[in-house]
């Protein structure tokens, strides 16, 4: 049983891992993608509608991606976490399948529509296309972080004797308390990445002296579309997440920041430092003093529970794995927020194109956001783990109960196998869209 | 409220089936029929506009199943492990040899993507053809052994296929003689389906010889036909009690009856959809039949311990489903708008390159 479960963990992580990779480019880009239609529709510079274009072609390989990685991941609540399913389907089934029905067909009716059918339907209709795609895309994030949600903060339940949730609430689903914060820090990283890949290959562009117009165009965009979402990805919208887990999780919030003991004056703030969960510390530790505290409670000297108030089998199961995950997302949202201030301040004082380093830090930086996003999402999940449902279903009660681990392990295998593959798949064809540039682009 | 959650999953899954059918159907023209290039860029773009939006019903089945009847979710998904993760797969492998094909023009690329989406297309016809003979069989819900059960009433396992290759063995797999059957009946169904797709959106060269393609696989669809009508009673004993009682049923039999008999007018016919429109009516009618002749259960149980689970004891609670009624309406009329502006879109014969965005 301990076998086969580990094997599921594995499978859901690495194939939501993958999967996760591909939304949040086209959540962030469809927007970009939008602006640019409309920017063309505004001034009929045609270079607006070139770089539609080229944007769409990556934006369709990425949603195609996201599209075959993404029906793994409702299968595998039936096959891989059965009796989650049987117990909780009745309500997070309900997130689930609205999503099917209100985003999926929206985003997949008009894909077809927006890339084959420009001619057909004048600039006008093919923004509003591309509109109606763009908030397919969000409305299926929403519908994913609600469902999310209630796994973090349940509401509007009640559990029958046979351990059944059932729905008492329905609108209690999207008045979650969680819900919104996430949903909202979750939309602002997904910007953040799309806003690093639209100026990362417009740096990549300028550096390489190839399709100079787009590529300045690629770096203004990017560099201010990326400004605006990294401050928001930190304030308001991380700091309100993070005092919901305060809140609402106080175990997980002492296993992210490290707390191991609660310190009655005020917490300090740990910047480097490595758990040492045997012996409840830090390793190497650099902190600032209280001002926990004040970024938790707006005051110096307010207490923050440490993992020492709380029982042992409560404590996050991966406390150094969550740890971790926290402080590269937090440290890299930090290092984002500064090189795009920088960017952009170089921007407006008409420098950015010829400041080499900022194009190479914008280059060298395209894969962070993802990194970033991913830790994130990891930190949201450890920080829930030993529970599926948060403080009444533990994840060893989850899993199917027929399926023998070496299934598991045979299928977590063949999904390795093919998605490496399309990895690099993906990566050929996203090189060969970006080498050709946006000149030659044809519909 | 069950009954209403049964009848959408139906439709879902009927809709799922005539319009991905298609694609599928296409999918086995592609690989044994299309020769040149010409032929194989016409049944592509046939699919091209559409196939990603027809996925899109399996999706939305199963999060209606997910939602509407949990316990039939967990206990079919865990239950048909194996077979379910390659449907999975060949999904993906489908719908990447469809993206990749006209990525790189090269000749050893273009055979392998093209192989990829035929040979997975066939697969998936003959999988679903033998998950639906799966579900009119029944599993061992229970995992009875001697009498008793070693698992939660409507747990069960199967693995792929065992030495008996019978559906009245006792341990059952998932491929025996009669899920096999009822895939063979689904490759040439779907085949017809397709071709008769190709048919209605192209001016293919190859139009004529679909044409007689399909009039033969009709010949050989109502044998298929005939021979199931006989051994369904290996299955179960009294396959037609449900239309006995409730005789206004017969009408999804007659539906069927009615797109076989059509199907052999397509050579004659002068407008091309009509076989697509037979074609649909036997697909969703012999679909209708199946779930009629085995209702109100969903998954019959083979032993006589556990219960069979109908659409009553696997449905959620009583306000879940109710209140899933206010946003399904919503849902699905957006959903229609969307599907008559696609189609509006690219309505018509294309021409050779496809719908006009040339």
């Amino acid at each position: 049983m301990e076998e086969m479960l580990f094997y599921d963990r594995m499978q859901f992580a690495f194939t939501i891992t993958f999967h996760y990779l591909f939304p949040q480019l086209t959540m962030g880009l469809s927007l970009i993608i939008v602006y640019f239609k409309w920017k063309y529709l505004r001034t009929k510079n045609e270079q607006y509608n070139h770089a539609t274009h080229f944007w769409m072609r990556i934006f369709a390989l990425n949603f195609a991606m996201g599209v075959v990685t993404g029906i793994p991941m409702e299968f595998q609540f039936g096959t891989n976490w059965a009796k989650f399913s049987e117990l909780t389907g009745g309500i997070i089934g309900q997130t689930l399948a609205m999503e099917g029905m209100f985003s999926f067909f929206l985003e997949s009716s008009f894909l077809g529509i927006f890339l084959f059918g420009e001619k057909l339907l004048g600039h006008k209709w093919h923004f509003v296309t591309g509109l109606l795609i763009c908030i397919g895309s969000w409305a299926s994030g929403y519908l994913i972080i609600a469902t999310h949600s209630w796994m973090q903060n349940p509401v509007g339940y009640e559990i029958l004797e046979n351990g059944r949730f059932v729905l008492t609430n329905f609108k209690a689903l999207f008045l979650n308390p969680w819900l919104w914060p996430s949903y909202l820090h979750n939309q602002a990283a997904s910007m953040v990445t799309s806003s690093f890949v639209v100026s990362g290959i417009g740096a990549f562009y300028v550096l390489s002296k190839k399709n100079l117009d787009y590529g300045k165009l690629f770096l203004k965009t990017g560099v201010v579309f990326g400004l605006i979402s990294c401050v928001i990805v930190a304030v308001p919208t991380g700091d309100l997440l993070a005092k919901n887990v305060v809140k609402y999780q106080p175990v997980t919030f002492a296993a992210m920041e490290g707390i191991f003991h609660t310190e009655k004056k005020g917490s300090e703030i740990v910047l480097i430092g490595q758990p040492d969960v045997k012996d409840k510390k830090l390793d190497n530790k650099i902190a600032v003093p209280n001002i926990l505290s004040f970024l938790t409670y707006g005051s110096w000297h307010e207490e923050i529970k440490g993992l020492d108030q709380f029982d042992e089998s409560v404590h996050p199961t991966n406390i150094s794995g969550l740890y971790y995950a926290y402080h590269i997302m937090v440290g890299l949202g930090t290092i984002f927020i500064g090189l795009m201030a920088f960017a952009v301040f170089q921007l407006c004082r008409k420098k950015l194109f010829e400041t080499k380093w900022i194009l190479w830090s914008l280059l060298f930086m395209l894969p962070f956001p993802y990194i970033a996003n991913t830790a994130g999402w990891y930190t949201a999940e450890l920080g829930r783990q030993p529970w599926l449902v948060y403080n009444l279903l533990r994840t060893a009660e989850g899993g199917s109960p027929t399926v023998s681990s070496g299934n598991t392990l045979f299928t977590l295998l063949g999904f390795i196998g093919l998605y490496l593959l399309l990895g690099m798949l993906f990566l050929l064809l996203v090189g060969k869209i970006i080498n050709k540039g946006p000149h030659t682009e044809k519909i | 409220m069950e009954f209403f959650w049964y009848v959408v999953l139906m439709g879902i899954l009927a809709v799922y089936i005539v319009l991905d059918g298609y694609d599928f159907g296409a999918g086995i023209i592609h690989l044994f029929f299309a020769k040149t290039e010409k032929d194989k860029k016409a049944i592509t773009n046939a699919i091209g506009p559409f196939w990603d939006a027809n996925e899109v019903w399996i999706i939305a089945a199963g999060g209606v199943l997910f939602f509407a009847f949990p316990i039939l979710y967990a206990s079919s998904f865990s239950g048909f492990y194996l077979p379910l993760i390659m449907i999975l797969w060949l999904l993906i492998f489908r719908a990447i040899g469809l993206e990749m094909r006209g990525q790189i023009h090269h000749p050893m690329w273009e055979v392998v993507w093209d192989k990829a989406f035929g040979i997975a297309s066939l697969l998936l016809a003959l999988f679903f053809g033998i998950a639906l003979g799966n579900i009119v069989r029944g599993v061992n819900l229970g995992m009875v052994v001697n009498g008793v059960s070693t698992q939660e009433a409507h747990f069960f396992f199967l693995p792929l296929w065992n030495p008996t290759f019978s559906p009245q063995a006792n341990e059952l797999g998932i491929i025996d003689w009669f899920t096999l059957f009822l895939g063979i009946v689904s490759v040439v169904a779907l085949t017809i389906h397709g071709a008769n797709w190709i048919i209605f959106k192209t001016n293919s060269s190859l139009n004529e010889k679909l044409k007689n393609v399909v009039f033969k696989l009709n010949i050989v669809l109502l044998i298929l036909v005939f021979i199931s009508l006989q051994i369904w009673h290996f299955i179960e004993p009294k396959p037609f009690h449900n239309f006995i009682e409730t005789p206004i049923l017969w009408v999804f039999p007659l539906i069927t009856f009615i797109g076989i008999i059509g199907l052999f007018k397509v050579r004659t016919y002068k407008k091309d959809g009509s076989g697509f429109v037979f074609s649909t009516l036997f697909l969703v009618g012999g679909f209708a039949s199946t779930a009629v002749s085995i209702f109100p259960n969903v998954l019959p149980s083979t032993n006589n311990v556990n219960p069979s689970l109908t659409i009553y004891n696997a449905a959620a609670h009583e306000y879940g489903l109710s209140v899933g009624m206010s946003w399904f309406f919503i849902a699905l009329a957006l959903v229609i708008v969307y599907f008559v502006i696609q189609y509006k879109v690219f309505s018509g014969k294309m021409d050779d390159i496809g719908y006009g965005e040339h």
